[in-house]
């Protein structure tokens, strides 16, 4: 069933409106921020309900774009055209599903300024759905890039001490990845004289053309994703930004990385893909095994989950190039699921930061002694984070490392002594935290976590344990797309080889 | 009546010329209230100059032998600086009258250089061009020296003087080199000359780079950007903010119709030096920036790199970069005078201030004007969705179309390393803690920023007049390609 009005639109841009309307809250006084405070939360959580209905209408039985709106823009030479297949439409809900979340946890925390954090954490939030939803590369250009104006002011006018590093660290190191990708979309719009998505993905690039066109995808897709050696701005963004900062970068921009290797890298330069598979593999698999041993040096513990991250997306991209169905599935679920999970954990820290007013991990301890409920929940995201079976980690990293098996022995063996350590580094951050004898004085009197905190981790928790135990709603919704992306890349390929034997004698 | 009706296309140049005329007389003859009067009469009368640019829109003609020639091309550059001439007139009068400087001699001056300005964008041979070039230069050379007490100022005006001087040497002895080779001095003819020929000769390549550098000198690109932050900084602000606007269009676009009406066949040659003076002026106008402290050299060097970006549309000879020029200048120039309404805003208690470091905390006493001060620092940065990045995207793809890779890649790495000056500017403004507040923005530099801050900002959602009218400009002066 198809809606006839234009809802991506709606979700898209509601949140724009959402921002206009607290531009227009007068006055400077506590009131003003608290109503800051509200339009945002409802806001963010009506484009919430409105896009569980684009999953309640999803056909998923057919790969093509649904909801498609398609009008004239830039004078006519490019065109205003969104829409969403089985890997897209997840993203968007993982956006507006993070996002109201992100408003309740800076609801204490963010005393100065409110009204332009909230402003910016809604055009935020239009420009990241608009770039899963963008169906003209150009317009995916626009949101993408877009959403560093946003992000930078977000960290450095509300974040720690070494904010201004981190910001500019971020903000130039994926704009330097991010613009030779902009010449390798002007010249695929020479080449095909389109820049529609669907168009390009039926349209096959000379092979030679598509090495260079890759790399400058990579370029900008590496640096977002962010794969070892060009991982570095993460972990100085993630510890500067404030809580919610830190969950929209993990839970969601990351994303975007992964996102555009399976949009752009794998159906539109399958040779390419291929040839450089290999590469892919064994940076994820480096990727998978330096950041988790850095993780373990870590003494902060936003730091230490941040390299997590770098090792958890290593997965991902692993999974991504093996072109296989487990490997592919799996990265997405994985995205998917670390969305979840590491927005959780950045959360979780925030809720003892917000108390604290410190990350360094051994200002903490015994903390299951004053925090019994926390240290539930704070568990629960751990094991997910680690892969325990039953929780949401654990589906993708196995699906992942299942493709991997098949593609590369060599690389799925190291990737998999990966996951040993990342027990070790979470295990061990857990112990430290909230095990072991309550001694510092100042947390004496630490207060569990309120219903405000409990009223976004709870579901949180739900979703990690019942996407571990029962992954099919997920999976089903993309099966389709993800075999057609398969059999397309498939059928290059072999295109490809046809021609090479054709011309050997 | 026949003649007069020939002579219609000229109507705009004659009313802003005849229009200064009577200011320069009402302002010699009213003393006590003159400047004001001028001030006030000037608008009407680029008002009108624009009017009838705008109404004859389409309307082909050349005339006077071939010298002038009135096409959409020249029309949209001119609308282009006479805009810029009116923004940057209406915005001067309060630091003018502030610090005693609001005499009748400088609209008119202003008004003396837009003419020529004009005269340039229709010039269709050599002599004609140089008219136009120095008419509009010796008005700039007065009105950069314009605080006649303050030693900066008279220095401006008189490396300005002396470079300029140096350049039109240059320009002339190119401009000699093409005639004694041709036998012509109409674009035409010399193109055409230069077809029966087959290679070009020595001489004439020799013509062709002197008259480039002459022009160079005019858009401040590398290496004859020197005298630009000096006299950036030197001039009064408002002065400066007609340099950065409006004599770089005029010359942007002489130089893109000498290249393409009076040496087509020279392509290969012209060239090198286009693409070289490109890449060398968005490297040095980006790495240049990094180390500024005032804000008015900082914005002469961020006009350095964007006359190097412009170029790149230029370099790349087709009719999509011309169109990307033009799409870029006209974004450039709005983008400008918005910038330059936040520098004339920054005033604390009866002085002056120039220093990046006086916008400290800026998002916390004034947030409107910092916010939109930050779109169009990020718009200058070329970021989306704000307008800068669909200026820079049109010219870079252009020059992708062309097969200039290398360019087109130095060009946006260029953008990134232009990117983190820019950054500082929001930095300060939003990240640092206020130091003492500027003092409350006139209204008339409100509504040029706000204008100019929407503008960046909606330009995503309806940017068709703009395209549609480079489109148009680009194929009146490539028609065939």
């Amino acid at each position: 069933m198809m809606t006839d009005w234009p809802i991506l639109s709606a979700v898209t841009f509601l949140p724009l409106i959402g921002a206009a309307f607290i531009f227009l809250i007068r006055g400077n006084d506590e009131a003003a921020s608290q109503n800051a405070r509200y339009v945002a939360l409802w806001t963010t959580a009506i484009t919430f309900l409105i896009s569980t209905l684009i999953w309640i209408d999803f056909d998923a039985s057919t790969a093509d774009f649904q909801f498609v709106e398609k009008h004239s823009w830039l004078g006519g030479a490019f065109n205003y055209y969104m829409g969403v297949d089985g890997i897209s439409m997840l993203f968007v809900i993982l956006t507006t599903f993070l996002m109201p979340i992100c408003i309740l946890a800076s609801w204490d925390s963010i005393k100065t300024r409110v009204r332009e954090y909230m402003i910016a954490f809604l055009i935020l939030e239009t420009l990241v759905i608009g770039v899963f939803c963008a169906l003209d590369l150009v317009l995916f250009y626009v949101f993408f890039e877009g959403g560093l104006i946003p992000m930078f002011l977000i960290i450095g006018v509300w974040g720690g001490k070494r904010r201004v590093y981190a910001s500019f660290k971020f903000f130039l190191y994926t704009l330097l990845g991010s613009v030779l990708m902009l010449i390798a979309i002007m010249a695929m719009y020479w080449q095909a004289e389109t820049t529609e998505i669907p168009k390009l993905l039926a349209f096959d690039f000379p092979p030679e053309m598509q090495t260079w066109l890759w790399i400058a995808f990579f370029a900008s897709f590496a640096v977002k994703m962010p794969m070892w050696p060009v991982h570095t701005w993460l972990p100085d963004a993630h510890v500067e930004a404030p809580t919610a900062g830190s969950v929209i970068l993990a839970g969601i921009l990351l994303k975007l990385g992964g996102y555009g290797f399976l949009r752009f890298s794998i159906p539109m330069f399958p040779v390419a893909s291929a040839e450089f598979a290999s590469i892919v593999f064994w940076l994820s698999a480096i990727a998978i095994v330096y950041t988790s041993l850095v993780a373990l040096a870590q003494e902060d513990i936003k730091k230490l989950i941040a390299y997590s991250s770098v090792a958890h997306m290593g997965f991902v991209t692993m999974g991504i190039f093996t072109g296989t169905e487990q490997g592919i599935e799996g990265g997405i679920f994985q995205m998917l699921s670390h969305g979840l999970v590491s927005a959780a954990l950045f959360l979780c820290v925030g809720v003892v930061y917000d108390r604290m007013h410190t990350r360094e991990i051994s200002a903490y301890g015994g903390l299951v002694n004053r925090m019994p409920v926390f240290a539930v929940i704070f568990m629960v995201f751990t094991m997910a984070n680690v892969g325990l079976p039953g929780t949401s980690g654990f589906v993708g990293e196995f699906l992942t490392l299942l493709g991997t098996f098949k593609a590369n022995t060599w690389v799925a063996f190291v990737a998999t002594s990966g996951v040993i350590l990342s027990a070790a580094y979470a295990l061990w951050l857990y112990r430290r935290v909230v095990f072991g004898e309550l001694e510092k004085p100042n947390l004496k009197s630490i207060l569990d976590t309120n219903r405000r905190e409990l009223s976004y981790l709870v579901p949180l928790v739900l979703l990690t344990i019942l996407f571990g135990v029962y992954p099919k709603p997920i999976l089903d919704v993309m099966h389709v797309s993800v075999d057609k992306l398969i059999s397309d890349y498939n059928q290059a390929l072999m295109m490809v080889d046809q021609v090479k034997y054709a011309l050997k004698p | 009546m026949n003649v007069l009706a020939e002579y219609m296309p000229l109507l705009p140049e004659v009313i802003l010329f005849l229009g200064t005329l009577l200011l320069l007389m009402t302002g010699v003859f009213n003393e006590q209230q003159g400047a004001k009067v001028v001030w006030g009469l000037a608008m009407p009368v680029l008002g009108a100059a624009i009017f009838f640019l705008i109404k004859d829109w389409g309307v082909n003609a050349v005339l006077f032998n071939g010298s002038f020639v009135v096409d959409d091309f020249a029309r949209l550059l001119k609308v282009m600086v006479l805009l810029g001439g009116i923004v940057t007139l209406y915005m001067s009068v309060t630091y003018l009258s502030e610090s005693g400087l609001f005499k009748p001699e400088y609209t008119v001056l202003l008004l003396f250089s837009l003419l020529g300005m004009m005269m340039m964008l229709s010039a269709n041979d050599l002599i004609a061009m140089y008219l136009g070039l120095e008419v509009q230069s010796l008005a700039l050379y007065v009105v950069a020296s314009f605080r006649r007490d303050s030693v900066r100022s008279s220095e401006a005006g008189m490396k300005y003087f002396v470079l300029g001087a140096l350049s039109s040497g240059m320009l002339l002895y190119g401009c000699s080199m093409v005639y004694g080779f041709t036998g012509s001095i109409n674009f035409e003819d010399i193109a055409k000359a230069t077809i029966t020929e087959g290679a070009p000769s020595v001489g004439m390549v020799i013509g062709l780079v002197f008259i480039l550098a002459g022009l160079a000198f005019k858009i401040s690109a590398v290496p004859f950007h020197m005298w630009t932050p000096d006299v950036y900084e030197g001039a009064p602000t408002p002065v400066t903010a007609f340099f950065a606007a409006c004599p770089k269009i005029a010359a942007m676009g002489l130089l893109i119709r000498v290249i393409h009406s009076a040496f087509p066949e020279m392509q290969p040659q012209w060239n090198q030096i286009i693409i070289f003076i490109s890449i060398a002026s968005m490297l040095l106008g980006a790495f240049g920036a990094i180390g500024q402290t005032n804000i008015k050299r900082l914005m002469a060097y961020s006009s350095i790199g964007h006359m190097g970006f412009a170029l790149v549309g230029v370099a790349a000879g087709n009719r999509e970069g011309i169109e990307g020029v033009l799409v870029y200048l006209m974004i450039y120039l709005i983008m400008t005078v918005g910038a330059f309404a936040c520098i004339l805003a920054m005033r604390r208690n009866e002085e002056m201030v120039e220093n990046i470091e006086d916008l400290r905390g800026l998002s916390q006493t004034n947030l409107p004007a910092a916010f939109m001060f930050a779109m169009l620092m990020f718009s200058l940065a070329g970021i989306p969705p704000l307008a800068g990045f669909f200026a820079k995207f049109y010219v870079f793809m252009a020059a992708v179309k062309a097969d200039m890779f290398v360019l087109a890649v130095v060009g946006v790495l260029a953008s990134v390393v232009g990117a983190f000056y820019y950054l500082r500017i929001i930095k300060i403004m939003f990240f640092d803690e206020p130091k003492e507040g500027i003092n409350e923005m006139p209204s008339q530099l409100k509504i040029v920023l706000g204008l100019s801050g929407m503008f960046v900002l909606l330009y995503v959602v309806y940017p068709n007049p703009i395209i549609d009218s480079a489109k148009l400009a680009a194929k009146a002066l490539l028609p065939t390609v």
